[in-house]
């Protein structure tokens, strides 16, 4: 039996509405579909457990913020931070995404099929088993990686030639890496930021990425894992250390 | 945060307020009950040569006189009355809306080459900052601006904007942070032809506050996105520059990418920087600035605040948020993010 929860988000403030998704969670649906999404924010705010939830429409902010372990599959554009402080689950962004992707995230993965807008991956951070990773296929704006702390982001650029040209890319990373395919203006990059060797361990490493995003959005995987990469990550653990004065 | 939408129609169709209300209301979440407003352009058909002034007076006896008289002193009013407004059980009204229909005489004004626009701002400038208990909010041709302390949906019944019809809205939800939220510091601010909506702070206010009062405006509305307003018509208008110009005056490219750009272009860039460095804008913002011919929004360099861009037909549309938009005009031919510190431009055909 394959019960498909529906809940229509027309005219329904967010507060209701993720009253309802809690409460089909609770009784132990596994998949919620939400149609006529406009605007609600916080949707699966905090949720825990195994479900696969679809929205459709265009949600608000902080989409799957401190979401620990379900799936959000978004048709349509997301608005600011969808995976905020995330813990685990899979966000899936048939569109765009706003300023600030996976803002904070602590584990899990966002997958957005389009772009992403300013600061995409900021603080992002990684501890022990959890690694967050954010894959964007199509490009990203300015101050993508900012103050990284841990994590992957890997940006494919379909569709891109050319060198990947936008101000401050990791601008105080201080760990995890970024991933952007083909090249990228040595200008650009902020910082604290520097471009690491990419080798076939690397390779390894964005290859299930890779693949996981084509599963979603029906690419050819093929040429995107034998592509060339820039990998940047921090020059140093503490890149501001010596700013601070007592030391 | 705050949260702000705007449409034109370039072919310069009407749309009444009902969509905007719901477009602005969609983001209560962004303000906090203390502001918001709305303009919007061809609504005073009938008055269309008249210079619409709205007024909030504390009293509609002697602020109201000393207005009339100053008004009378320097041209004719056409017609006046109290702006229409419909009670809501949560908004107070603490002042009483006032417009008139108000034609200057130019003959007073010697020595301009726009002498009814100078008469204009000087009443707006002595009223504000002379006659206790008035404050003239709104003074362009055929617009007008509808703010007050409330939520967006409030504000839209009181003034019921739905019977408006414009062929430019702006509106704008206020979250105050820096200043207290009261009638006259809720968006959008207005000056002449010059409307503004403003989502951030302006943090360089002070400085951009000095250099606007050395040409003669004086801040009244105890919050820094008057002086935007100010500023663009400052720049805009009397100094003549066009819309791009202004923005790159107001938000200039960085130095190193003004280093990499050619020489012709750098020349023009380095001059913008130097002789409106006062006029620089620091801060996260994102901005409408309107006139009659159309409305341009633009972000700080740095894009700390959110703004999207859409299109369907005639229409241009810039709000916060994407679903804001789509509340208006659910099947949009394009939407795009525009880029920090660059212009988008919706003209007047």
């Amino acid at each position: 039996m394959n019960v498909v929860v529906r809940i229509d988000a027309a005219e329904l403030h967010y507060t209701p509405l993720n009253r309802m998704v809690r409460a089909a969670v609770r009784d132990g649906e596994k998949e919620i579909v939400i149609d006529n999404v406009l605007g609600q924010r916080f949707i699966a705010d905090g949720l825990v457990g195994e479900v696969v939830i679809t929205v459709n429409g265009v949600p608000g902010g902080d989409l799957g913020m401190f979401m620990r372990g379900p799936m959000l599959v978004v048709h349509g554009n997301a608005d600011h931070a969808p995976g905020n402080t995330m813990d685990g689950g899979t966000i899936v962004i048939h569109g765009s995404a706003g300023d600030a992707a996976a803002h904070s995230m602590r584990g899990g993965k966002v997958f957005v099929r389009d772009d992403v807008g300013y600061r995409g991956g900021i603080h992002m951070k990684e501890y022990e088993e959890k690694h967050p990773c954010l894959v964007v296929g199509g490009t990203a704006r300015s101050y993508l990686g900012e103050y990284m702390a841990g994590g992957i982001v890997l940006l494919l650029r379909l569709g891109e030639t050319g060198p990947f040209v936008e101000r401050g890319i990791a601008s105080g990373i201080h760990g995890g890496e970024v991933y952007v395919r083909g090249e990228v203006d040595p200008g650009c990059l902020a910082v604290g930021a520097k471009v690491l060797p990419f080798e076939e361990a690397h390779r390894e490493r964005i290859r299930p990425l890779i693949e996981e995003f084509c599963r979603y959005f029906g690419n050819d995987p093929a040429p995107l894992i034998v592509a060339d990469y820039t990998r940047i990550g921090p020059a140093s653990a503490r890149p501001f250390a010596g700013k601070y004065t007592w030391e | 945060m705050c949260g702000i939408i705007s449409v034109v129609d370039r072919a310069g169709n009407l749309m009444d307020g009902s969509k905007i209300k719901l477009a602005l209301s969609l983001m209560d979440e962004r303000g906090s009950g203390e502001g918001a407003g709305y303009a919007a352009y061809g609504i005073y058909p009938e008055h269309a040569d008249c210079y619409a002034l709205h007024v909030f007076f504390d009293n509609i006896i002697e602020a109201r006189a000393a207005v009339e008289a100053l008004l009378r002193a320097w041209g004719t009013i056409v017609h006046d009355e109290e702006i229409p407004t419909c009670d809501q059980p949560n908004l107070k009204k603490v002042h009483t809306p006032w417009r008139y229909f108000f034609k200057p005489d130019a003959a007073l004004m010697s020595g301009s080459s726009s002498s009814e626009e100078e008469i204009v701002t000087s009443l707006v400038m002595k009223v504000n900052t002379t006659v206790p208990g008035a404050l003239i909010y709104s003074s362009g041709k055929n617009v007008g601006v509808f703010k007050a302390a409330g939520w967006p949906e409030e504000v839209a019944d009181f003034y019921r904007i739905q019977d408006y019809r414009g062929y430019i809205w702006l509106a704008h939800n206020r979250y105050p942070t820096n200043t207290r939220g009261w009638w006259g510091g809720a968006h959008p601010f207005n000056l002449l032809d010059w409307s503004v909506i403003h989502n951030g702070e302006i943090t360089s206010y002070g400085t951009n506050r000095r250099y606007i009062e050395s040409f003669g405006y004086r801040c009244t509305m105890l919050t820094d996105t008057e002086v935007v307003a100010y500023l663009v018509d400052l720049l805009a208008r009397r100094h003549g520059l066009d819309e791009e110009l202004t923005v790159r005056a107001l938000a200039p490219p960085f130095w190193d990418e003004i280093d990499a750009m050619p020489e012709k272009e750098q020349n023009l860039n380095r001059a913008i920087r130097l002789a409106y460095g006062s006029a620089m804008m620091n801060g996260p913002f994102a901005i409408v600035v309107a006139t009659h011919k159309g409305i341009v929004g633009f972000t700080d360099r740095i894009k700390l605040r959110p703004m999207v861009a859409a299109e369907k037909g005639d229409r241009l549309y810039i709000s916060s948020e994407e679903a804001a938009i789509r509340r208006m005009e659910p099947d949009l031919d394009r939407v795009w993010m525009p880029r920090a510190g660059e212009p988008v431009i919706g003209r007047v055909y």
